[in-house]
């Protein structure tokens, strides 16, 4: 522990504290929906606690839309931020490391250090670009499943997520039944809505609409379609807010003390927007969001089933957690209660709780009492079993 | 152990499917799984009973009982149980039809507000009746359709659904020679099992 600068002492209390990511380097090829077999592949992944010696306490994080491998702690003393959901990871935290050994990784075609569409191509040499292969939430699984393998673990305590996160869960409930004893799926949807689309394919027109996009090749050319990010992620902000929660922050706050007249900013609110569209078209790959939005677009369990999601989760033997959030309108309430409703009439163990929160969708990453208790309660019931399995009366 | 908790083990058969609606902390679907290997889900609203079914290992569902029972399909659950919770609920006789739609049988418990300590309370004090079972003021009080077993009974004798056990006792569920010969006088809760 040493004091900062500020006089603040590093790390803070439950933190994991400093992290370091590595690269798990993969070459055995790996055949995608589409038929792309991809090679020579890598992840970026983070791990956090320790790994008991049966291997039963892992719990894997699956990340949304915009998140990364960087899900707890902090890689120097001098971040400012932690990781993304350090709120609920780490030690005394609902995801306590004391007790679980915690994955976290990029996902493939992300562009935080795991395989994407700004990696080279070793076939071509030059950046894959639009030319990487299609992704979806199945693709995300088996490759975080051989990643698993990679790490030694047969069968994960839980495999937890929020938003396009917790789709990967559902997947996981799906495609391994075998191979994890709980999913906890946090605002999130068994499939989007029109409107949800609708939304993404706003974003990905904003994206590709850019002159600087380049039909994808933005990277060759040198340029960076900063603009279409920039507005994909505004739009994408406004879907992540209740009106609630912006109105609360904003309300109709000008920036100056008098209207412009003009097509400036004039309210708080447009200056914020625009900041968030900036810093995110500063740190986030146009290719990867076109990617990571049309998995989203295409996940849809029940599809193979006629759209009959009860036959869809038959396979399913771990127990869930599902939990939403009341102000969340990019995937309401009522997404998470069918996901609910066909769990119970496939007859599968589930636990849900709709959280009452004014923050909208980004309630999954906020500090909230209720949500704490829900999540720590059956997190613990996830650790206690941990003692059971290991016979000796300790949770390692 | 709760009396009531073994009068209803008694009465659900073992490995059934049940839904337990205003589960509360969880104790009596715990107690269900554990004694009669029961599968089911409970049902419950406030926020800390939720967790403490989770804590408990009990699967619970957020979930408002006055919307009814929409997301569960006929016939799919044994037996659907209400302890405590008859009386809070908007329309008693939705709700068990709602019940009895899902379950094969329906058991129910509640206060009896015919119970003489209540009659004379209100003759005597002319104020609405509070005790051990009724401990909330008229106006804050969660039990807004409070009602007798002669009223329940009625109400399954109009609807045509039929009463197929009753245990009548005080308080903690313990029965007496009185409340069998006068349950509506004597009785101050009860458990009915009913199927259409």
């Amino acid at each position: 522990m040493t004091a900062s600068s500020t006089g603040e002492v590093f790390p803070p209390a439950n933190s994991v504290g400093l992290v370091e990511p590595q690269i798990c380097q993969f070459n055995q090829p790996l055949p995608l929906a589409s038929g792309y077999l991809l090679q020579n592949w890598q992840l970026k992944v983070e791990t956090y606690g320790k790994l008991n010696a049966d291997a039963s306490n892992a719990v894997l994080i699956c990340h949304a839309l915009s998140g990364n491998h960087h899900a707890a702690g902090y890689h120097s003393e001098e971040d400012i931020k932690p990781g993304w959901w350090d709120a609920y990871i780490g030690p005394g935290k609902p995801v306590d490391t004391r007790h679980f050994f915690v994955v976290s990784l990029n996902n493939l075609g992300g562009c935080h250090g795991s395989t994407g569409p700004s990696s080279i191509d070793p076939f071509t040499g030059v950046p894959f670009g639009p030319d990487f292969p299609f992704l979806t939430v199945g693709d995300w699984v088996d490759s975080q499943a051989l990643l698993a393998d990679r790490l030694g673990i047969q069968q994960w305590a839980a495999v937890v997520g929020g938003s396009l996160g917790g789709m990967q869960v559902l997947e996981w409930s799906l495609r391994f039944p075998k191979r994890l004893r709980h999913a906890v799926v946090i605002a999130s949807t068994p499939k989007l809505s029109a409107q949800n689309i609708a939304f993404n394919e706003v974003a990905r027109q904003a994206i590709m609409t850019d002159p600087d996009f380049r039909e994808g090749r933005y990277q060759e050319a040198g340029v960076v379609p900063r603009h279409g990010v920039g507005l994909a992620r505004m739009v994408g902000h406004i879907t992540y807010l209740s009106e609630h929660s912006m109105g609360e922050k904003f309300g109709r706050d000008l920036r100056t003390d008098k209207l412009n007249y003009g097509f400036g900013v004039d309210f708080q609110v447009e200056s914020y927007l625009r900041y968030q569209g900036k810093s995110f078209s500063e740190r986030f790959d146009a290719n990867t969001y076109l990617l990571m939005t049309k998995a989203l677009d295409y996940f849809d369990p029940a599809k193979a089933f006629d759209g009959d999601l009860v036959k869809a989760l038959e396979p399913i033997q771990c127990r869930f957690l599902v939990v939403s959030f009341s102000t969340d309108w990019r995937f309401s309430p009522r997404h998470s209660e069918e996901l609910v409703n066909a769990l119970t009439a496939a007859q599968k163990r589930v636990s849900y709780a709709r959280i009452k929160s004014p923050h909208g969708h980004d309630a999954f990453l906020i500090p909230d009492e209720r949500y704490e208790a829900v999540f720590t309660a059956y997190m613990q019931r996830v650790a206690s079993s941990l003692v059971v399995n290991n016979g000796n009366g300790e949770v390692s | 152990m709760r009396q009531d908790l073994t009068i209803i083990a008694n009465w659900v058969k073992p490995q059934s499917r049940v839904l337990d609606l205003a589960c509360g902390d969880g104790e009596l679907l715990h107690f269900l799984e554990e004694h009669k290997s029961v599968t089911g889900y409970g049902l419950e609203i406030d926020a800390k009973q939720i967790t403490a079914c989770i804590a408990r290992g009990v699967d619970v569902l957020e979930q408002d009982l006055n919307r009814g029972l929409k997301n569960f399909a006929d016939n799919s659950y044994d037996t659907v149980i209400m302890t405590q919770a008859l009386q809070v609920l908007r329309r008693q006789d939705l709700a068990l039809d709602e019940m009895l739609r899902v379950g094969q049988e329906a058991i129910v418990t509640f206060p009896n507000f015919a119970h003489w300590t209540n009659r004379f309370y209100l003759s005597w004090k002319g104020q609405m009746p509070m005790s051990k079972t009724l401990p909330h003021q008229w106006y804050d009080t969660p039990n807004i359709h409070l009602f007798t077993f002669k009223d329940f009974e009625a109400l399954c004798h109009e609807k045509g659904l039929k009463i197929l056990d009753r245990a009548v006792g005080d308080f903690a569920y313990k029965s007496h020679w009185k409340a069998r010969l006068w349950p509506n006088l004597f009785g101050e809760v009860a458990i009915y099992r009913i199927g259409r």
